[in-house]
């Protein structure tokens, strides 16, 4: 868990900060930096960048449907991207090179751009033997650890790269692990989901072309601005919920109204992500809108959560009310270049000597 | 003197290939094609309750997303005699249908398109003689001078850029790139244009599926239950959105994808019609059920087996009987029990990974011994290609309609004989004509769908959905087309959970190694006889492998270590 995200709060809390204060902080600096959803589209069209991100994507143990769920952004388009904003100068589903000259594309860029490319990892990688995963002649293992060398910050595409994900669930044969327990002494974003959805990558991806920086991350590694929401609380079928109202059975007269899902095993009520709020393929629907509960795709381990049709278990102090530092989420915001903790944790030292007061301990 | 050379990555695909190629006098004498990733997905779903299997399945591919989980949902229907609603049929259909189109222009454009088309000649193309070439070939209305001087203009300005991206150290200026400038921006354009309508008609998936890529499915029927008189469900607003993606869908396949490909194909048939055939054997389990699934003669592609190119005949299959499909492991990482020569039925699988290779990193594979994460299936022994052309063949000498009048209409255009369909270049107009079809189909079955809701709204049949309700034991098998061919899921459930879960996929079929026997799979026998102008360019090895669409994610599988018939599927 030696994750350099992790680092400043810990370091804060080394200092004595608490984690509400350290969270408070963290809104804060959030709202100045404008990050929320809705303003994703005016800072795309803000951008006007000289010369575009080069980016090395990889693609590990994988199904490849995060590549094709970020094919799928309609803000920005993907040849908006390509074209104008970013160089992606590796990726085995797009790039017309194969062999040698592929594997050519990604020295060139590790060369020229040593430590400025962003590292995209897509897939898990492989431990019990390193050849369960090979490229070109060399393990997973062997390239992330190379092209993680000089990286600015690593991006881990969906719940593969951030969680192992289905090749990670019970017995996990391969000894498959996400990017974050290989890669040491970088950031790395997980952007999580299975796939993530598309304009939660579109805006990973411009945010840090905007901003040169890594958004705020909760304990997890996940962005805040997509993750910091449960399904259930911003989901539509909340009301039924709240009055009691459920699905027993799919395609029953409560399925036809449209009722709360939770009863057939939904997972919203445990699952961060932006379903309810961007929903799926630009706002189309999302999987409860379309009468099927809610897996909790970009929770780690959901798989071994199965069978997914039982309904969780217990389901209390689930109001709104309970927020991220209730639930342990919380924390990140490093960025790049590196807020210094102990900024940081001065910060909200003078806050606290200006009104006087410090808070309980979470 | 031969001389070995390595491809590897082959990039534009799903998933990790590699292809090591013996070239002597300017042609491939042999080739060897592996699969480098393995995950063991089959041995994942073991003990977990069958209802959910479509879940875990679905994840073997994102490329060909939502295919698995019809056919898992299938396995488990057949294993528990479950019949599904009409309506639940046909929006599988859509479903399925939408995923065709979706894959295949993908494929077209953004996977094999560059193959054949040169990116930076396309700068030297004069727009007005391009948008009066694109005018003859489809009344797409996009066609202008100003539209083609747009799309240069984007084009120069990236090349000027100096950081190519996706472009970077591509094959452009190979001789064997025969295009005009003015051919190859039109492709170009429609590159672009197809990577904006593909985000489009994955929104049919997500309305009736929640999401795309992995659309949600369940046993029994459908998740989205239908209600016309109700904002939240499946309405006449949300049918009529449907409507409109599939009706803009066939616009764009029969004004943009289909005059390309002919245009394509017009310029590189005399070569590329009659390399790459492969294997002479074709394999379809068939799909698109009008009558219900169990109701094989309703199938609106054929279930059939082409025997040595003799499009006279179609054998039966039967992917269930011991007797007929076997996986071998000679050249494979996994072990038998009974040794490296026996083929095995899934039910009967034994093996567990056997890595035997060199420790990476490495620079050659040891073809003589093991070499691939793929296994070797065999139909009465011989190998079988399958995917689009495979289907086209078996619908085309079983004389099924409208299949056979298009392949015959094509060829007349292209003034082709029929035995230039085994070859490269037939495998990837097939893939366009049947997605020509798919367009078609997709508004019938929305009409059935639509004619049907008006007097029953059922969308699951959920009689069975109760665990308690279902026998001690049960097998079912699968069987669907996906787009990269015929594929199959076997279920064996015992005290309500999996006991045992194998897949035969189309790219285990097309990837796979030689058998102890040396006979070759499709992409190996594909590639012999393929000239190669320059070893360090592997430009025509990758038109041939394109023109499978490779799906390695799917193509690995194993079985778990006890011996039982689980599969794990891997890379």
């Amino acid at each position: 868990m030696k994750n350099k995200n992790l680092s400043v709060y810990e370091e804060c809390s080394r200092k004595g900060v608490s984690r509400r204060d350290f969270l408070k902080f963290c809104g804060t600096f959030a709202a100045m930096m404008g990050l929320k959803v809705s303003g994703v589209a005016q800072v795309v069209e803000a951008l006007d960048k000289k010369s575009r991100l080069p980016i090395i994507w990889l693609h590990l143990q994988e199904c490849t449907c995060c590549s094709e769920s970020f094919i799928r952004t309609t803000h920005p388009v993907l040849s908006a991207l390509l074209f104008d904003q970013i160089s992606l100068d590796y990726t085995e589903t797009l790039m017309a090179a194969s062999g040698e000259q592929a594997e050519k594309s990604m020295r060139d860029t590790m060369q020229k751009y040593k430590g400025e490319y962003i590292l995209m990892i897509e897939g898990s990688i492989p431990t019990k033997n390193e050849a369960y995963c090979c490229i070109g002649g060399r393990s997973a293992l062997q390239i992330v650890e190379e092209a993680a060398e000089g990286a600015k910050a690593v991006v881990a595409w969906g719940n593969c790269a951030s969680a192992g994900c289905v090749q990670a669930a019970a017995p996990n044969p391969t000894g498959a692990k996400p990017a974050h327990q290989i890669i040491k002494g970088k950031p790395v974003v997980n952007v999580q989901g299975c796939p993530p959805i598309a304009e939660v990558m579109a805006g990973v991806v411009v945010h840090l072309l905007t901003f040169g920086t890594i958004p705020q991350l909760d304990s997890l590694g996940r962005p805040k601005a997509f993750y910091s929401r449960r399904v259930h609380d911003t989901c539509y079928r909340r009301a039924n919920f709240d009055a009691g109202l459920f699905v027993e059975s799919f395609d029953d007269e409560n399925a036809k109204r449209g009722y709360c899902l939770y009863k057939m095993g939904c997972r919203g009520p445990a699952t961060y992500n932006s379903c309810g709020i961007i929903k799926w393929n630009e706002g189309t629907s999302y999987p409860i809108q379309s009468g099927h509960p809610c897996l909790g795709c970009s929770e780690a381990g959901f798989w071994d959560k199965s069978p997914f049709y039982k309904r969780e278990p217990a389901l209390h102090a689930f109001g709104i009310e309970a927020t991220a530092d209730q639930i342990g989420l919380a924390v990140g915001a490093a960025t790049v270049a590196g807020i210094a903790a102990h900024a940081v944790a001065t910060n909200i030292r003078k806050k606290k000597l200006i009104n006087n007061k410090g808070e309980e301990e979470n | 003197m031969s001389e070995r050379i390595i491809v590897d990555p082959i990039t534009r695909i799903e998933g990790h290939l590699r292809i090591e190629a013996e070239i002597e006098n300017g042609k491939i004498k042999d080739a060897f094609s592996s699969g480098t990733m393995v995950r063991g997905i089959e041995q994942i779903v073991r003990d977990r309750d069958p209802r959910d299997v479509w879940a875990f399945v679905g994840r073997v591919c994102g490329v060909c997303t939502s295919t698995h989980s019809l056919c898992s949902v299938r396995a488990v229907e057949n294993a528990f005699h479950i019949t599904i609603p009409a309506n639940a049929e046909m929006v599988r259909n859509i479903m399925a249908c939408v995923l065709y189109m979706h894959d295949h222009v993908v494929h077209f454009y953004h996977l094999h398109a560059l193959d054949w088309v040169d990116v930076v000649s396309s700068l030297k193309a004069d727009p007005a003689a391009t948008a009066l070439a694109a005018q003859k070939l489809s009344a797409w209305p996009k066609s202008s001078e100003g539209y083609f001087m747009e799309i240069q203009n984007r084009i120069k300005k990236f090349v000027e850029s100096g950081q190519l991206g996706i472009f970077a150290n591509g094959y452009w200026g190979h001789p064997a790139y025969k295009l005009t400038p003015e051919q190859n921006l039109v492709a170009v354009a429609h590159y672009l244009e197809a990577l904006e309508w593909q985000k489009e008609i994955v929104k049919v998936q997500a309305v009736f599926g929640g999401k795309n890529p992995h659309p949600n499915y369940v046993v029994g029927g459908m998740p989205g239950a239908v209600n016309l008189n109700e904002a939240n469900a499946i309405n006449a607003e949300r049918l009529a959105f449907v409507k409109k993606l599939l009706t803009d869908a066939h616009v764009f396949i029969n004004q943009v994808y289909i005059p390309d490909l002919l245009m394509i194909a017009g310029v590189y048939k005399d070569e590329w019609g009659k390399i790459g055939g492969g294997v002479h054997n074709y394999l379809a389990y068939g799909d698109f059920p009008t009558k219900g699934y169990g109701v094989i003669e309703g199938y609106k592609m054929p279930r059939g087996i082409i025997l040595d190119r003799d499009l006279t005949k179609v054998h039966p299959v039967d992917a269930d009987s011991p007797d007929e499909i076997k996986e071998y492991i000679y050249h494979s990482w996994y072990k038998y029990k009974e040794g490296d020569r026996t083929g095995l039925h899934p039910y009967a699988g034994e093996t567990e990974l056997n890595y035997t290779g060199p420790k990476p990193p490495y620079q050659k594979l040891n073809t003589n011994d093991k070499y691939s994460w793929v296994k070797t299936p065999r139909w009465k022994e011989k190998p079988m290609e399958v995917g689009p052309l495979a289907r086209l063949l078996v619908a085309y000498a079983a004389g099924a309609e409208p299949q056979k009048s298009l392949i015959d209409k094509t060829l007349k255009d292209l003034d082709l004989p029929p035995e230039a369909l085994f070859s490269t270049l037939g495998r990837t107009a097939a893939r366009g004509l049947e997605t020509k079809l798919a367009a078609d189909w997709a508004l019938e079955f929305y009409d059935t769908l639509v004619n049907n809701l008006g007097s029953d709204t059922r969308m699951v049949n959920h009689e069975l959905w109760d665990e308690d309700k279902w026998p001690e034991q049960a097998k079912g098998v699968g069987l669907t087309e996906a787009p990269r061919g015929a594929l199959a899921h076997f279920a064996v459930i015992e005290n309500k959970r999996v006991k045992n879960y194998q897949l035969i996929v189309p790219t285990t079929w097309n990837a796979s190694p030689r058998d102890e026997k040396g006979n070759l799979s499709a992409y190996e026998s594909s590639l012999i006889g393929t000239p190669v102008h320059d070893p360090k360019l592997p430009l025509e090895i990758l038109r041939t492998i394109h023109s499978f669409d490779p799906c390695l994610a799917c193509a690995v599988h194993l079985y778990d270590e006890k011996g039982n018939y689980i599969h794990q599927i891997t890379e």
